[in-house]
């Protein structure tokens, strides 16, 4: 005999019984729309070739002396990962288009018809494109791990300047490495939430890439010093990307993992308002 | 037998012409509310930010033992132009007073300096002509005659010089410059220079040889006083290196220089000379002259020049025009989604196949749509820029804080800029939203176009150069319809970046190629809407 539960009450494990299932038909959707497995290639791609043309475009000029790592103050690890600025891009598009789409077609009211327990589906939603968002973002950081350590030593950010070739096996650039990865899972995790609380694609996205750019302009451009500190700390994309920086570490607004963790407390905030829009507004 | 006459519907044709087009999709546009809400939405980010500038500024100094003050009254003290622009005007300067017209008239045989020591380090550069110091000269050490309104600092001027590297030039009233004989000066190569002045009319000549001149300018000092000074004067600016940081290139001021011209043949004037520093009031001048018969030779440092905006010192602490209007970047986010959407949401709900069967023409249809998105963003771009600009500029003044002076004219033209900028970002929003067809895809394409060039230009993610690059080809090149303040050439101590308001392209050029990608996707977007179904 199966436990009765009241009727209306918050059956918390109910809803997790259904993820697998839920899960499997979240799966099935993302893989098999093509636009998918083309938006993977084009973050990945965007993230390498601007990343690769960044690190070609740097030049120290100025003799041996100015080319010293405490004169340039250039970050290798940093300018390898360039890319993942304009890769955010598709990879937030991705996570837009994978609740937009539903509700763009109409589709959504066949999904929660199919799973009625609505937050099932965000829960399943939000792992499917998390896993996506990490994949890609592994391939992008790769790729552009790779094209740093090729480009940059020729372009003065050499050993034999006193510079770290990046490389996998140093520890700043590892968390540099690991940090973009999840910080790209964590806006692709943002913008589902937004869309999700929008319902709209087009008006999800850009408010999702204006929340992102918006800060760091008004940061570097306001004379207040302080204020556009400030800003930096709470500001997703910039204090997200802290997690990058391996020179000049100590006076970062946050230490890389407290900005990780800013971004991730906006994507848990997305979700959230998210989670509170699908459960009460009708589909 | 009937006669059957066919059906006539009593309701008159109704007329197909472009403005009926227009007034069709003016009114799907406002009606719904979602877009006139993102336009709103777009021109109230757009104000906020330029007041939340102007209201969150925040800069206060104390003297020992004084009060604390904030806003301009922590600025060091600086000279202003005559038309109220912050300028420098220090120098050497050998006068006599000249009533009247008259005329002078010098051959420069030889220019020669000193500079800090190559391997500078801040702090450790003491005045010019002492310690440790190389032979060498400043590319923008001058050395020259000038006939000046007084001795007072800021006061007009017209002047005939010689620049290091930069051959001959006539100069007056701190911005106005013109360049003469090119070439740099020596025994065998003597640069002769004269002004003359009738009235308030200031004329510079410039020979080779002393007897075949060219006139290099005129210039009218509208009320110079009758009585003037006029004089030989030496100028060398403050020596600045270039900081080669990755992210953000900065400017190191090491110290001062100093400019040492030996002036043959000097006439006009026949009164006795005296020597002085202008301008001393504002750091320790440094320089002197003695006179051989005909002959001067005269050693001075500083400058004659405007200080542009973004230049370290006195003015370091101005708010300027372009800092609110750091909105503009959010506005055109939002313009740019009601734009795309406008034609998306057509796909979306297939309204377009109403639309095209109201109107089969397509083209038209594009362009009517094209109107409508480019005159709302106008408006609602050049509203924001209003009252960012004019409001921002009244609640900064009102807090007692510097505003870096800009005309009427070019605020005017900033506003106006900002509202052209966002009627061509909406109308190429529309033309990539009529491609793609899908509404987020559209959005991420124009936000990655426009925006991300602007971000990466100013937040210093990329070399300069390359962020230099990307504000000319890019759509993001219209933002330079928003420059505001200056550049001049003269003046090499200052980096003209994006992130202090200066852009790479003019206005009008920067307009142009904004332009040329919103007309080259509305030709794309015209051709596929006809060779696809809807």
């Amino acid at each position: 005999m199966t436990e009765a539960v009241a009727p209306g009450a918050l059956n918390v494990w109910g809803a997790w019984a259904g993820l697998p299932d839920a899960l499997h038909a979240e799966w099935t959707k993302l893989r098999t729309l093509a636009s998918t497995w083309w938006l993977l290639l084009a973050a990945a791609a965007l993230t390498v070739v601007v990343g690769a043309a960044v690190a070609a475009a740097y030049r120290c000029s100025g003799g041996p002396v100015a080319c010293e790592p405490a004169a340039t103050g250039a970050d290798p690890a940093k300018i390898s990962l360039t890319g993942v600025y304009l890769g955010q891009v598709i990879v937030a598009l991705l996570a837009v288009l994978a609740v937009g789409g539903e509700y763009a077609t109409g589709m959504i009211r066949l999904t929660l018809a199919a799973t009625p327990r609505r937050l099932t589906v965000l829960a399943a939603k939000t792992i499917t494109v998390a896993g996506w968002a990490l994949v890609a973002g592994l391939v992008a950081v790769a790729g552009s791990v790779l094209a740093g350590r090729l480009i940059l030593p020729g372009r003065g950010l050499s050993a034999a300047n006193g510079y770290v070739v990046v490389s996998l096996g140093n520890g700043p650039d590892l968390r540099a490495f690991v940090g973009s990865v999840l910080y790209l899972a964590l806006i692709a995790l943002l913008a589902l939430g937004v869309t999700t609380a929008v319902r709209d694609s087009g008006a999800a996205i850009g408010l999702v890439l204006g929340l992102l750019y918006l800060f760091p302009i008004v940061a570097a451009v306001i004379p207040d010093q302080d204020l556009a500190r400030h800003l930096q700390q709470i500001a997703p994309m910039s204090a997200g990307l802290d997690v990058q920086a391996t020179v000049g570490v100590s006076s970062l607004p946050l230490t890389p993992w407290q900005g990780l963790g800013v971004a991730a407390l906006w994507a848990l905030g997305a979700l959230l308002l998210g989670a509170l829009v699908l459960r009460f507004r009708d589909a | 037998m009937t006669v059957m006459t066919p059906y006539r519907s009593p309701v008159s044709a109704g007329r197909d012409g472009f403005a009926q087009l227009l007034h069709a999709e003016w009114t799907k546009f406002r009606t719904v509310r979602g877009w006139i809400i993102g336009l709103v939405a777009g021109l109230v980010v757009m104000a906020g930010l330029g007041l939340f500038t102007a209201a969150g500024a925040q800069s206060s100094c104390q003297a020992q033992g004084g009060p604390s003050r904030s806003g301009a009254a922590c600025m060091q003290p600086f000279a202003l132009g005559s038309a109220g622009e912050p300028v420098t005007d220090s120098f050497y300067f050998v006068h006599q007073p000249l009533t009247g017209d008259g005329s002078i008239t010098v051959a420069i045989t030889s220019m020669t300096g000193l500079l800090p020591p190559a391997n500078a380090q801040l702090g450790t550069v003491g005045p010019a002509g002492t310690g440790d110091t190389r032979p060498g000269l400043y590319p923008w050490a001058k050395a020259g005659i000038i006939i000046k309104s007084s001795l007072a600092e800021g006061s007009a001027y017209a002047a005939m010089m010689v620049a290091a590297d930069h051959g001959v030039r006539m100069q007056w009233n701190y911005t106005g410059d013109t360049a003469g004989l090119p070439g740099a000066v020596g025994p065998a190569n003597p640069r002769w220079l004269r002004l003359t002045r009738s009235g308030d009319v200031l004329t510079g000549y410039d020979s080779a040889d002393g007897t075949h001149w060219t006139e290099v300018g005129t210039v009218t000092l509208s009320g110079l006083p009758s009585a003037v000074q006029v004089g030989l004067f030496a100028a060398s600016p403050q020596y600045t290196k270039k900081g080669q940081a990755f992210a953000g290139t900065s400017t190191i001021g090491l110290g001062p220089t100093q400019v040492t011209a030996v002036f043959d043949h000097v006439s006009g004037g026949g009164g006795a000379w005296s020597g002085g520093y202008i301008g001393a009031d504002n750091g320790p001048g440094y320089g002197h002259y003695h006179q051989t018969g005909g002959q001067l030779t005269v050693t001075g440092s500083g400058d004659i020049a405007p200080i542009p905006e973004g230049h370290g010192g006195p003015v370091d602490s101005a708010i300027t025009v372009n800092e609110f209007l750091v909105g503009t970047f959010a506005g055109l986010i939002a313009f740019g989604v009601v734009a795309a959407l406008f034609i998306t949401a057509e796909y979306r709900r297939s309204l377009i196949r109403v639309t095209f069967a109201a109107s089969p023409r397509r083209g038209r249809v594009l362009a009517a749509k094209a109107v409508v998105v480019a005159a709302v963003s106008f408006v609602a771009g050049a509203a924001g820029a209003a009252v960012a600009v004019l409001a921002a500029t009244a609640i900064a003044h009102g807090r007692g804080y510097y505003i870096f002076p800009v005309s009427g004219a070019a605020e005017a033209k900033a506003i106006i800029g900002t509202g052209l900028f966002a009627a061509v970002a909406a109308a190429l929003a529309l033309a990539v939203g009529a491609i793609v067809r899908r509404g987020a895809a559209a959005v991420a394409i124009i936000v990655v176009a426009i925006a991300v060039p602007i971000f990466l230009a100013i937040s210093s993610a990329v070399p300069l150069a390359a962020g230099d690059w990307l504000l000319r080809v890019t759509p993001a090149a219209g933002i330079a319809l928003q420059q505001v303040y200056t550049q001049y050439r003269q003046v090499t101590s200052v980096i003209y970046s994006p992130l202090s308001g200066y852009y790479p392209l003019s206005a009008w050029a920067g307009f142009l190629v904004m332009c040329g990608w919103a007309a080259v996707a509305l030709g794309v977007a015209a051709y596929l809407l006809r060779r696809r179904d809807a």
